[in-house]
């Protein structure tokens, strides 16, 4: 980063440490878990032990007689209540609607996954709700389950929900209008490669698992729900409006610090409509804290897809086509913005950062007896990346090119660029990410480095893939138009006290990125008080304006930018505070440091001068404006905005076991404008600690009859520290987004997009050192896998 | 959980009594009995803790052999164990500082999950399993995944290890549990080396016979450059198939007679 900016101390740009640290690393934070109201009770889920079956008798009279027990309820108590509700409708590309079953509380008639909650036993304490709903009597009728998602299309199949038509939720294609072209571009084709790949099923594992507290005061008829979530304000929506019919009025949604989302916390989940169902229906408090086993099979999963790419390239090796075939994995219910992920947060990112002329999608999203699958850290946007990025390496094996030539060849060089899927790029600059790039990575020194590893009888790989990412998805007329049935603007609302402090009430929610810290740089920017004058609240639909929440890299593009339009709205009021203070025109006040002053005269006010006058208008313009300092503004953006960048990863692979160890990893994104590059730099390492993940070790696997085999952290595999080298982060190439106020772009999931194929590369890059004739290995690439490979 | 009883003796004596009681589950380091507790997969009506008692704690050494209180935790192990270096990095290497600093050998053996680590020591050590009735010889002991020659009730006192000459332990980590997916231990003794592999097969522990006959007569990891394990009888599962399991026997053993050389 360039001397100056690490240099400032305070505002944009300064990497001031992140103050909510102190209360999460001392073990202070106010996690839904900590949160216990007066009387609650607590509620044990029964679920389904079968991947699919159908409920043949249930009998809880027995079990609602054991000590303890308040209510056992069961699928017959939301039959009046609506389901939970999609968000998104994505339309086919005959037409048609997509198909959207519906999705019960608690299960009717059937169960359609392990973990599909059956019955929820509601006890003074959780051990009496556990013994209960083990003298629940059931009887489930089991039914062969669908898994496999190519198996689930064939004729014949059985379905997961008897309703539908087929276990196919739709059939997409983008852009459809583009098909012949696409076709003929390959018939013509000098050269095509074809790459079959599986992106791994992930199970996000925030480490702190879903909890739910429902809460009902008889007094005022109001309804509270405490819960784990990105967005209150959508959850109070979505419950509110669709399951419960509960008017926001009477509802409040409070998401206080959030141990962690990575998706799978934007969505609105059964146990959270329970509870507050629960609590009101009781007249008690509920609680739920999910076990890690139920957040295994409960939390939705992120990926699965099973995807064919085909590039086409001219004789110059320039890329003319681009054809996808995609199944994509919804599980067994459509999770809250599922239908999006495969398709608009997907097919829209399928041009990368080349220039492309011609690209078809064609995505079927399946039903299967698996817990449902949506957005996870990147949503869509990795799954992308990693095709692309993955055929473009395979293109230059065949072709015999340099992988780094054959992007730079057909890099994206002017801006504004409209990609053939829908998007236009405002800016960005992927030759210089990728020269940034090759001096941070020290490609130079590889093949020393190479010669180093074959010394010790390892052999030496080198990955290189670029990224584009798309944050900040907007604007709402055009997501409306693509079926989101959600607004994606956000809000503030900046509360300046008399005393000058500031209390800025967001949409946008925190669960780690360090809003707290990084929102009141901004405002010191623009005020020039110290950033500790001003605080930040979000996470309660109470007191802080409807917001859409945290999630696709939005917060400082969209709820920064609504910060700064309502800050704007706060300093042209307190310059005419000023103005009138000093007895001059407000048009000639400047501000400056936090001091009003005019231009050229020794006249000057401070900024809690004019605060306090605002709140003790003695002298004050009372005709022209109205007392106070507060401003709220809503922030719609014309365009998303589209990081880049370009990663690098050397890995050494073990020949004799196959076992892959990162020895170097380096990024070079363009985020434009960085307000906090320490926190910056936190988001991209833990996004690239996810993709590794995601590419060695990750995997949710079910067996054939829908057991989850992979259901604890005895077999899922998640990243820890030693799986991971020490990287080498820059973000000094910066094209600022050129709609929002900020210039800024968003990192929170660039990382773990860039790196997955990134690691990939370098391993089929190792395994050809040695001679082995592989070009692809699927994810994770376990030592099992790797070896494998190399056995041919 | 269930409910359950809780009782803390300080001599063998007293936990043998207590162990008399119906349903009454001895506890070690509780490693492996909490969490199954927790899934309600086991309802003792009393856990009898080893953990107060002073004559099942703590390592001696003398006469050619370490002699290990059936209560020592593995931290104790690795930080204690240094007349058996092959043995202290073993029990080093087991879990993370929270698991070694409850987990017990005593708890480890009886449990004998085929992917645990002391199982291989013992066995290729050719270690003496000392109970509150009797010795059991590892060879004896071992009988197949989660099962040994212990009675109801039996309670791992002490465990005698005779010292090699040379030893070392390789350990190849399951990469989610990173328990042992195939670990190795080689001891070579003035009669004859022991190989014991745990991780690798569906019988639990086991001996690799060949391999000892090969490294008693040349100690070197040339002489099993050709042996193999057959890939029938191993373990096959989400993290490497049978085979990848019994080409990591042959790697792993290479290894650990490298190190030990
Ligand atoms: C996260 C994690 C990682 C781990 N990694 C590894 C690893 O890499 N390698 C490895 O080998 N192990 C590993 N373990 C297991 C660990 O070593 C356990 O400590 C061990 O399996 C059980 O020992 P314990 O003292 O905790 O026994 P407990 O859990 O208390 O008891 C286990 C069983 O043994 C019985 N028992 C306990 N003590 C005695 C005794 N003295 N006599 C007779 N019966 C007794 C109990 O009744 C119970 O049936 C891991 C465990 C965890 C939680």
């Amino acid at each position: 980063m360039p001397k100056d900016i690490d240099a400032k101390e305070r505002g944009i740009g300064a990497a001031t440490k992140r103050r909510e640290d102190v209360r999460f690393l001392t073990g202070t934070g106010n996690y839904t878990d900590d949160i216990n109201v007066n009387g609650q009770a607590y509620v044990f889920f029964l679920r389904s032990d079968m991947a699919h079956g159908r409920i043949t008798s249930l009998d809880t009279a027995a079990a609602a007689e054991m000590p303890g027990v308040l209510r056992i309820f069961t699928g017959k108590d939301f039959e009046g209540v609506g389901g939970l509700p999609c968000g998104w409708q994505v339309t086919d590309r005959f037409g048609e609607v997509m198909q959207e079953p519906a999705h019960p509380v608690l299960a009717q008639g059937k169960v359609r996954h392990v973990g599909d909650p059956i019955a929820a036993v509601v006890a003074e304490t959780l051990e009496q709700a556990r013994d209960a709903a083990e003298a629940i009597e059931l009887d489930i009728e089991e039914l062969p389950a669908v898994i496999d998602m190519k198996a689930a299309l064939e004729d014949g199949a059985p379905k997961v929900h008897d309703d539908l038509t087929s276990n196919l939720c739709y059939d997409w294609g983008f852009v459809e209008e583009n098909k012949e072209a696409v076709t003929k571009a390959f018939e013509e084709a000098a050269h095509v490669t074809t790459l079959e790949l599986v992106n791994n099923r992930l199970i996000a594992n925030p480490m702190e698992p879903r909890v739910a507290v429902g809460d009902f005061n008889r007094a005022t008829g109001d309804s509270t729900l405490y819960t784990t979530s990105q967005n209150p304000h959508v959850i109070r929506l979505l419950m509110g409006a669709f399951v419960l019919g509960i008017p926001e009025h009477k509802l409040r949604v409070v998401a206080p610090d959030v141990g962690g989302g990575f998706g799978t916390k934007i969505f609105h989940y059964a146990e959270e409509a329970f509870c507050t169902f629960a609590a009101k229906a009781l007249n008690r408090a509920v609680k739920w804290t999910a076990s890690r086993s139920e957040a295994f099979m409960s939390d939705a999963h992120g990926r699965d897809h099973v995807t064919k790419i085909e590039l086409a390239l001219d004789a110059d090796n320039n890329f003319t086509a681009l054809r996808t075939d995609t199944y994509a994995n919804m599980g067994a219910y459509l999770s809250t913005f599922a239908p999006s992920v495969p398709t608009w947060l997907h097919g829209t990112l399928m041009a990368g950062n080349y220039k492309t002329p011609l690209i078809y999608v064609n995505v079927k999203a399946v039903f299967t007896n698996t817990v449902p699958v949506d957005a996870y850290r990147g949503a869509g946007r990795p799954e992308a990346t990693f095709q692309l990025e993955r055929v473009i390496d395979k293109a230059a094996l065949e072709l015999g090119v340099d992988p780094i030539a054959l992007r730079r060849q057909n890099f994206i060089t002017e801006f504004p660029y409209a990609t053939p899927v829908a998007v236009e790029y405002d800016t960005g600059d992927y030759v210089a990410t990728m020269d940034k790039l090759e001096e941070v990575a020290d490609l130079a020194g590889f093949a020393a480095r190479r010669a180093e590893s074959e010394k010790a009888g390892k052999l030496r790989g080198l990955g290189v893939n670029c990224y584009i990412e798309a944050c900040g998805i907007a604007p709402s007329q055009l997501v409306g138009q693509l079926g989101a049935r959600a607004g994606l603007y956000e809000s503030a609302t900046v509360r300046v006290n008399a005393t000058g402090g500031i209390v800025v009430m967001t949409g946008s929610h925190s669960h780690g990125q360090g809003h707290e810290t990084s929102f009141p740089q901004v405002i010191s920017e623009m005020i020039g008080i110290p950033e500790d004058m001003i605080e930040i609240e979000h996470g309660d639909t109470a007191n802080t304006p409807m917001g859409m929440g945290t999630y696709g890299s939005r917060s400082l593009a969209v709820g920064g930018s609504a910060m700064v339009k309502a800050t704007e709205k706060i300093i042209a009021k307190a310059k005419k505070i000023a103005a009138h203070l000093m007895e001059a025109s407000d048009a000639d006040v400047e501000l400056k440091d936090g001091q009003f002053s005019i231009a050229g005269t020794d006249k000057s006010v401070a900024w809690g001068d004019v605060t306090l006058a605002a709140y003790v208008p003695h002298n004050y313009p009372l005709e022209e404006i109205e007392p106070g300092l507060e401003e709220t503004a809503f922030y719609d953006p014309s365009n998303f905005t589209y990081p880049s960048g370009a990663y690098a990863c050397e890995v050494e692979v073990d020949p004799e076991t196959g076992k892959v160890s990162i020895e170097r990893f380096a990024a070079a994104d363009d985020f434009g404008n960085i307000v906090n590059p320490m926190i910056v730099d936190g988001q991209v390492h833990g996004g690239i600690g996810q993709g590794i993940g995601q590419a060695l070790l990750e995997g949710c696997v079910y067996d054939e009859d829908g057991q989850l085999l992979s259901a604890s952290f005895m077999d899922y595999a998640m990243p820890r520290a030693d799986d991971v080298p020490f990287y080498q982060v820059d973000h000094s190439c910066q094209t600022p987004c050129t709609h929002n106020p900020l210039g800024v772009k968003g990192c929170g999931e660039a990382g773990a997009i860039g790196s997955p194929p990134a690691v990939v590369n370098a391993v089929v890059n190792a395994l050809r050192s040695a001679g082995k004739d592989v070009t692809h290995i699927d994810m994770p690439l376990s030592p099992a896998r790797v070896w494998a490979a190399m056995q041919g | 959980m269930y409910e359950f009883g809780f009782t803390r003796p300080t001599s063998v004596a007293d936990a043998v009594a207590a162990m008399g009681e119906e349903d009454a589950q001895a506890l070690g380091g509780g490693q492996t009995l909490i969490p199954t507790l927790k899934q309600r997969l086991a309802m003792p009506v009393t856990l009898v803790s080893l953990s107060g008692i002073a004559e099942m704690q703590g390592i001696q050494s003398g006469d050619g052999q370490l002699v290990i209180g059936g209560a020592t935790r593995h931290a104790d192990v690795a930080a204690g164990a240094g007349a058996y270096p092959a043995l202290a990095a073993l029990a080093g290497g087991i879990g993370d500082p929270a698991v070694r600093n409850r987990g017990t050998i005593g708890g480890s053996l009886a449990n004998n999950d085929p992917a645990a680590c002391y199982p291989a020591a013992a066995l290729a050590s050719g270690a003496t399993i000392v109970t509150n009735l009797r010795e059991i010889g590892a060879d004896e002991y071992f009988q197949g995944m989660f099962t040994t020659a212990l009675e109801d009730g039996e309670i791992i006192t002490a465990v005698r290890f005779p010292l090699p000459e040379a030893a070392n332990y390789q350990k190849f980590l399951q990469p989610a549990s990173r328990f042992a997916m195939v670990g190795v231990f080689v001891a070579k003794f003035a009669d004859g080396v022991r190989v014991a592999v745990t991780g690798a097969s569906e019988e639990g522990v086991f001996r690799w016979g060949e391999a000892e006959a090969a490294l008693s007569a040349n100690f070197t990891a040339d002489a099993i450059s050709g042996l193999s394990v057959p890939a029938d009888g191993m373990i096959g599962d989400i993290h490497g198939s049978k085979s990848y399991r019994a080409h990591l026997v042959g790697v792993m053993t290479k290894r650990a007679v490298e190190a030990a050389a």
